[in-house]
This record gives structure tokens, sequence and C-alpha cells, in this order.
């Protein structure tokens, strides 16, 4: 399976789109998809986080003991984790009240130690940032759609710019928790329709 | 043995890596966001509460110890006077503590304004007591000396239809303030007497 890099990276926006294709990390991505500004933001600290951790496991793999590889990977991601809070706490406040608690469980959101393991352990520091940028682009955009979908039927707004008239009643189950299973199932069969054909 | 030993220098090197780096950045990043904390958790509150005050309120704030906590207060300075504090006080609401800011006047103890700061009320019902700005004026001209109630409990605030949990709940909170402002009264007349 010799990939060129376009295609390591490429395969994270359709092949293995997560969390469409890859059922991964779908607790965040239920979540925090109340609004398209939210999901953008989760989506760039999962990115970073995502690319230094690939890139850092991938520059140890060898010197890692494969029997205590998961904690050496946690340790590495909690790492980029913090990191990312405390930036986030001094440079974007407003975003990480709205985020709360689900940047500090990119720690255990399965996408990234998933990276880790399957990918980074096994292949070069180029491959591996690559991939992680590619899977991280391709969460991205799909918590971007998931925001966008729900935040326009939900609160009839998009970035929260109106795009309803006044008259427009939200559909507030839509931002909802429910809402999200809803609107993930939807996208989900979309995407196999559109597969299928 | 040669592999135990390994396995414990590599966790422990990468570890001891990681927390230098996060307590540099740690380090760096500290003043800022406590003041970010301040601006955008307090501020839009505290500056909506003291509205046409002619200094910064939340450089101009000062501490008093009540008991174990230390309670921060914001002074608003109106017509060339200090008259004004701002300061917390939590309520219970639906989905867990809300917090609020309420403004008062020292010389009337009169509440002058109020303004949700956090709460994680269910959006678009609860949230409406930080949203809509019809609920919180009703708390304006109050008594600052006096409990808070809603009118099904035999008081003067008309709660959000859907959400009496979380009107009650700010009410107990600006009762709650209302304690605090009472029971430090005499500290507060002296702090706000420096600033003249």
């Amino acid at each position: 399976m010799a990939k060129s890099i376009t295609q390591e990276f490429v395969k994270g926006l359709w092949d293995e789109i997560p969390p469409f294709r890859l059922v991964l990390g779908l607790c965040p991505t239920l979540a925090v998809t109340k609004s398209v500004e939210n999901g953008l933001g989760m989506g760039v600290a999962v990115i970073f986080v995502l690319v230094c951790s690939n890139m850092l496991v991938s520059l140890l793999r060898n010197i890692i003991p494969s029997k205590v590889r998961i904690a050496c990977f946690i340790v590495i991601i909690a790492t980029f984790v913090i990191v990312v809070e405390l930036l986030m706490q001094a440079y974007t406040y407003p975003l990480f009240l709205k985020l709360g608690i689900f940047i500090p469980l990119i720690v255990v959101n399965c996408v990234v130690l998933g990276r880790a393991e399957a990918f980074a352990y096994k292949n070069s520091v180029v491959r591996s940032i690559v991939d992680g940028f590619g899977i991280g682009v391709g969460f991205t955009i799909s918590l971007v759609a998931l925001g966008a979908l729900r935040e326009v039927f939900g609160s009839g707004t998009f970035f929260g710019i109106p795009v309803f008239g006044a008259s427009f009643q939200p559909f507030t189950f839509m931002i909802e928790a429910p809402g999200a299973f809803v609107c993930l199932g939807l996208m989900l069969s979309l995407m196999n329709l559109a597969e299928n054909k | 043995m040669r592999e135990i030993i390994k396995m414990i220098v590599v966790l422990t090197v990468l570890s001891s890596f990681s927390g230098g780096l996060l307590a540099a950045i740690r380090g760096g990043t500290n003043e800022k966001i406590e003041y970010q904390q301040l601006v955008f958790v307090k501020g839009p509150a505290i500056k909506k509460i003291l509205e046409g005050c002619s200094n910064d309120p939340i450089i101009d704030r000062f501490k008093i110890k009540d008991g174990d906590i230390e309670r921060s207060f914001f002074v608003g300075v109106f017509d060339g006077k200090p008259n004004t504090v701002a300061f917390e006080g939590f309520g219970k609401g639906f989905g867990g503590d809300i917090g609020l800011m309420v403004g008062v006047n020292i010389n009337d103890d009169k509440i002058i304004g109020m303004g949700v700061t956090t709460h994680s009320e269910t959006p678009g019902i609860g949230s409406k007591a930080k949203t809509d700005p019809k609920f919180p004026n009703q708390f304006k001209g109050l008594a600052a000396i006096e409990p808070c109630k809603i009118k099904p409990d035999g008081g003067e605030i008309d709660a959000i239809s859907g959400a009496t949990v979380t009107s009650r709940g700010v009410c107990g909170g600006v009762t709650n303030a209302a304690n605090i402002y009472k029971r430090l009264k005499p500290q507060i007349a002296e702090k706000i007497k420096e600033f003249n």
C-alpha cells in the first residue's frame, strides 16, 4: 500500500472521514455542534492536537516500547490538549466557554488515539503529519456541516447571522441532544446513498 | 529486566518533558487568562449594570474578605462620585447554579441593575433570563436589603413563562447578593471612601 502523500491527505476528506466513515469521536461531535462556530473551533483544536501528537508519536516510534505505547500516546496527547486548552483560554475565551468540558475530553477522543495507534506508530514522520492534518480537516468539515445544519434550523442563524425572516420560529429540537442524533443519522444515510449510486 | 527499565525510563522522560512544557505555557498565559475571565464572564454584565459610568469598573475593583471567601466588588463612578458597586450572587437554577451580578447604589440601597453571568439553563427557555432584557430589568429599583421573590411566591417579579424554576433561581441569587450587601455594607462604604 504505497500511497502518495496527497492520497494520505485526501483519504481523510472522504474515504476515512471521521466521524462518518470511521465512526469514532462521536461524543464531541454530538455535543458541540450546536452552531457552526462551535464546530469550527472544536475542529481546529482537534487538527492541532492530531498533527502534533501524530508527529511526536511517529518521531518516537522506535523508542517507545510497545508494551507501554498506549500510556505514552496518552501522555503525548494529554500534553497537547492542555496546551490547546490554555491557549484557548488566553486568546479565544468566549469559544472556550462554549466548548467547555469537550476541550479536555479531546484526550479520550478515539480519533486522536486511533490515528496514533493505527497510523503514526507505523509510518514515517511526514506521512503521519499529513495523515493527522487530513483526518483533522475531515473531522472539521463534518463538524461544520453538522453544526451548520443544526444551527440554521435550530436557531435560524448561520455563524450567528440570522438567515430567515423575523417570523421564523426556531426548531429548538435541533439544538438539543436528540436533534444531534437525528442529524447525524440523516447525514450518514445521505453519504451512504451517494456512495451506493 | 532491561525491558522494564526501558519502559520506566521512556515514560519518566516523556512525562517530565510534558510537565515542563505545560508549566512554561501555564506561566506564560496565566495573567492573560485571568483578565479574559473578568472581561468575558463578568465584563458584559458589569458594563450593562453600570451603564454610563465614567470609569472602568474592571480596573477599579476591590476585594473584601467575607468569612473564608474573598469577594470582588466593582465600583461605578456616576456624576464624578463613586456611589455604586456591582458584585456577584448565586442562586439555584434548573440546570445548576446561576451566577449573576447585581449593581447597588450605596446611598439609597436600591438595585440599579442585574445581569446573569453564568448559567446552565435550557437554551431558548431558561436562558432567556440572560438574553431577554425584560426579565432582568424588573429588578431595577428594588430595595437591595429585602429578599426578592417571583409573583407566585408572593413577590413582585414576573417569572419567565415556562421557566419558573430559573426565575426563582435568579430571585434566589439576587436575595443572596442582598444578604452579602447587608452583611458587608460597613466595609463597602469604607472602601468606597478611599476612591474619593
